[in-house]
């Protein structure tokens, strides 16, 4: 059950990012890039994906647990640090640069192109690099 | 704005939404794209759902190319911008804690601190970036 669900879930993001038009990173370089002909699309997006999220995350967290796991992992920081707002910032500077943000690059692979291929590796390498330089102390993840 | 889409960003937007909900809904997990995928690789435990999670995103593209019949987009050239570019979105959202969906959909749906100033910072770092270079 968990890795169907898992499996749709994945699915189900990817297709909305492909139905969405945010697989094609120039889709999104016209929102980012407001000197030019901008294109509110992405904004849209997001906006229909948080009202569905939003409201039913309302919904779910009056269930105790999940239906297929004996609890929920939801993130438990609260504080502000230096670590959350520069890689914010730097991710930004990636994102801008070419239009690629992690889901549309990773769901862009199968149509083979070496440019989104190598950008994809680089990714990787990203976050290992960041892994063995962390900026605060070492994260927890589950 | 004569390339604004509304109807399919406002569909697309509602599989993201979807899709999100469903992972907190069964699995209990937020679906944060950097976060699963760069677990899926460096860690072991909790690594088969994860990869699942990875082979959908694989999936829904060719899914919705059957239906549509079109599986053409544009793609970066592979040159030094996107290598450096792919590099920067890795360890930003590794150090960031989180990308677009992570903070952008589930933290601010959650009404998180931490993602809604994350999601401002990447959004204006971004908008600058992409409107001066």
């Amino acid at each position: 059950m968990h890795l169907f669900f898992a499996l749709l879930s994945g699915m189900l993001i990817s297709a909305g990012i492909a139905v969405s038009k945010m697989i094609d990173p120039q889709k999104v370089l016209s929102f980012l890039d407001v000197s030019g002909n901008w294109d509110p699309s992405l904004a849209l997006v997001m906006a229909a994906a948080l009202l569905v999220y939003t409201l039913g995350y309302r919904l779910v967290l009056n269930k105790s647990t999940p239906l297929f796991d004996k609890n929920f992992y939801l993130p438990t920081k609260q504080h502000l640090d230096r670590s959350l707002l520069a890689g914010a910032a730097i991710f930004g500077v990636g994102w801008g640069l070419t239009g690629y943000c992690p889901g549309p690059a990773i769901a862009a692979l199968p149509a083979a192109s070496t440019g989104t291929a190598g950008f994809v590796a680089m990714m990787v390498l990203g976050w290992f690099i960041a892994g063995k330089i962390p900026i605060n102390k070492r994260q927890q993840k589950s | 704005m004569d390339n604004f889409t509304p109807f399919s960003a406002l569909l697309g937007g509602s599989l993201i939404g979807l899709g999100t909900l469903l992972l907190l809904v069964t699995l209990g997990r937020i679906a944060g794209i950097s976060g699963i995928v760069s677990l899926a690789i460096f860690q072991r435990e909790g690594r088969s759902w994860r990869l699942a999670f990875v082979a959908g995103l694989l999936l829904g593209p060719l899914l919705v190319a059957l239906v549509i019949n079109d599986f053409s987009f544009s793609t970066p050239d592979l040159n030094s911008r996107t290598l450096i570019a792919g590099l920067l979105v890795g360890l930003g959202t590794a150090w960031g804690s989180g990308c677009t969906s992570g903070h952008g959909i589930c933290g601010i749906g959650r009404f998180s601190p931490r993602s809604i100033v994350a999601t401002m910072m990447f959004m204006t770092t971004g908008v600058i970036v992409a409107s001066l270079f």
